[in-house]
């Protein structure tokens, strides 16, 4: 990605001392008109006004890269290494933060729910979103307006969404138990029990997987729409000629081009996968039943803004951060097998 | 009908009739899916406007029997519910962190795409680098920040920090205006334009659509934010609609029809904006999966 970005750049201007030199010329060449012919090189007061403009447009950005993310991220490093309630100074702690957090039950469990949440919540949804893009790719009157409905739940908050999937989760006069025993009913068999959903520590974190792909699927089916409008209708085409079906040219037109949009789809996917916090706040308020639901970024505000210990919870953080890298990573080792470059 | 290469053959091979059954199936099939889609809104307005005992009725029913506006009416008169405070809250938050975010990134963003200045290599690579750091690693400390500044239980952390520009909007503007062509920078600049009025004249009208996109995706981030919220604000009258609305829950958790109310009102503006600005909404996503 960077090196496409690089490229695009223009060609960063060398700042080194012979410009500044040339700066001072120019500036002295003002100061003094000129008594020989020769000229000053015009682009100079052009270069000072660039660099003042410059630094005063980006200012305001700067000030925020070193004060909201640089000086923070250095922060982190330093507190996860102390125990701190944030009101009385901290104390050093070396890495007892870290062992602590090794041989803390909760936090394998937190990882345990999250990378269950990822697990199942990240193919389902980049799959049907898959599907539901090729759905709607299809040349049809009026179906723009489906992909309007399909993108909804996306534009609304997981606070507003959790809130009605709670109460459609209802084990009792919830609307989906209700539907189960219908169709149930219907095609002429006995319901079943009523599952027991966000009450149940078996099918709680089930529950929020449902809600969640429910909720992501037109994000994703949106850029896949867009890779699948790219894919050269001559490829298509030619494939056709060789004789190829329909299923024949999806698995070996379509789904190669759009390769690195599916990439692309995953690992974003996977990195907001492991942030899942909103739905879990609502639906689970504090990883109920029985911290079955409890994630990872639960368990960091839980210590962080709860318990008030500042440490443990920037370590919760950086383990955080250093699983969504490694799975990154890993991502970008195993595109090489699977991604279509051309 | 001119045959399509993308039309599958059987499709052709089949007599006239038959398509239009094959047309019949998928909109079928889309419908379904549409239902699913759009249910549990339909659900949220239609336990909004039921009595608190037809509510809990089994079996449920999708119509209401009486049109019941009161928990509607409530919300707003109630003391115990300040949901018009909330809304208030949420529009002041939101509307100036899309005028912080809009304004700083296309500033800075210009600066990166035109002008030459000492550093800007390294900011953008610090631009590049910061898109990949994960909110979590840095909460805490900027938390810390904050509270040190007093402004804990204030508007203040929810939006001052967009003043500051985030490192995907200054990203995002800066690859659109690098489209624009530099001729039109440099002849302003011989006539004697300062960078400043080139940005304003030219540039920001030329980039409506991009700091249309960015100012959705401000908008949206801002006003679905729950996590932050939760983190400053403690006082009841200071919380936008997200973290009153989980507030609420706690306090009201059993009287469904008023919380679908509150979730109602909660959306309802980001829905209109939706459907006025749709463009914006899909254009942005869609294009940032395809430059990656």
């Amino acid at each position: 990605m960077s090196a496409a970005l690089l490229k695009s750049e223009a060609p960063v201007r060398d700042d080194g001392p012979e410009h500044q030199a040339a700066d001072v010329a120019v500036e002295t060449v003002r100061q003094n008109p000129p008594l020989t012919k020769k000229r000053p090189r015009r682009r100079g007061p052009l270069e000072r006004l660039e660099r003042t403009w410059g630094l005063i447009l980006a200012g305001p950005y700067i000030f925020g890269l070193l004060f909201f993310v640089a000086g923070p991220v250095v922060f982190t490093w330093v507190l996860s290494l102390c125990e701190w309630n944030g009101v009385t100074a901290p104390e050093f702690k070396g890495l007892g933060n870290w062992t602590r957090l090794l041989t803390d039950g909760l936090f394998w469990k937190a990882s345990a729910n999250t990378a269950y949440f990822v697990a199942l919540s990240v193919p389902l949804g980049v799959v049907l979103s898959l599907l539901l893009a090729i759905l709607v790719n299809q040349k049809l009157p009026g179906i723009k307006v489906f992909r309007t409905l399909y993108f909804l739940p996306v534009v609304t908050s997981f606070v507003a969404v959790s809130l009605v999937w709670t109460w459609f989760y209802d084990p009792n006069i919830g609307v989906l138990n209700y539907l189960i025993s219908q169709t149930f009913k219907f095609v002429g068999l006995t319901p079943p029990e009523p599952v027991k959903w966000l009450n149940d520590p078996r099918t709680a974190m089930l529950a929020i997987i449902i809600m969640s792909v429910w909720k992501g699927l037109g994000y994703n089916m949106v850029i896949f729409l867009a890779a699948l409008q790219e894919v050269p209708v001559s490829l298509n085409e030619a494939a056709t000629l060789d004789g190829a079906g329909r299923f024949q040219r999806f698995l070996h037109v379509t789904l190669p081009t759009i390769s690195p949009i599916t990439f692309f789809v995953i690992v974003i996917t996977l990195i907001s996968g492991f942030q899942v916090f909103d739905q879990v706040y609502i639906m689970a308020r504090d990883g109920r039943p029985a911290d079955s639901t409890l994630t990872l970024v639960y368990y960091l505000y839980r210590n962080g803004f709860e318990y008030l210990q500042m440490g443990y919870a920037t370590t919760i953080g950086t383990a955080l951060f250093v699983i969504i890298f490694a799975v990154t990573l890993i991502q970008i080792w195993a595109q090489r097998v699977w991604v279509h470059h051309d | 009908m001119t045959k399509s290469p993308q039309a599958p053959r059987w499709v052709d091979n089949w007599p006239r009739g038959s398509k239009i059954a094959t047309a019949a199936g998928w909109y079928f099939v889309l419908t379904v899916i549409a239902l699913a889609m759009v249910f549990p809104f339909l659900w949220m307005v239609s336990t909004s406007l039921k009595t608190f005992s037809s509510a809990f009725a089994y079996p449920p029913t999708l119509i209401p029997e009486a049109w019941n506006w009161s928990n509607y009416t409530d919300l707003f008169t109630k003391d115990y519910l300040p949901v018009l405070r909330f809304t208030l809250n949420s529009f002041k938050i939101t509307g100036l962190a899309v005028l912080g975010m809009l304004l700083s990134c296309s500033m800075s963003a210009f600066a990166m795409a035109r002008l030459n200045f000492p550093g800007r290599p390294v900011i953008f690579g610090a631009t590049l680098v910061t898109l990949m750091v994960p909110y979590q690693l840095t909460i805490i400390p900027v938390f810390i920040l904050f509270q040190w500044l007093g402004w804990k239980d204030t508007h203040y952390p929810l939006w001052l920090p967009t003043f500051f520009g985030g490192a995907f909007g200054v990203f995002f503007l800066r690859q659109f205006y690098i489209s624009i062509p530099k001729d039109l920078y440099e002849a302003a600049l011989v006539d004697g334009c300062n960078p400043f009025t080139i940005l304003w004249r030219i540039y920001l009208p030329l980039s409506r659509p991009a700091l249309a996109t960015l100012g959705v995706f401000t908008f949206m981030a801002s006003w679905n934010d729950l996590l932050n919220p939760l983190i400053y604000i403690d006082t009841l009258e200071k919380m936008p609609l997200t973290a009153g609305l989980s507030f609420l829950q706690g306090q009201f958790s059993s009287d469904w029809p008023k919380m679908m109310a509150a979730a109602m009102v909660s959306i309802l503006p980001i829905l209109v904006l939706y459907i006025c600005a749709q463009k914006a909404f899909v254009s942005g996503i869609a294009t940032t999966g395809l430059k990656s």
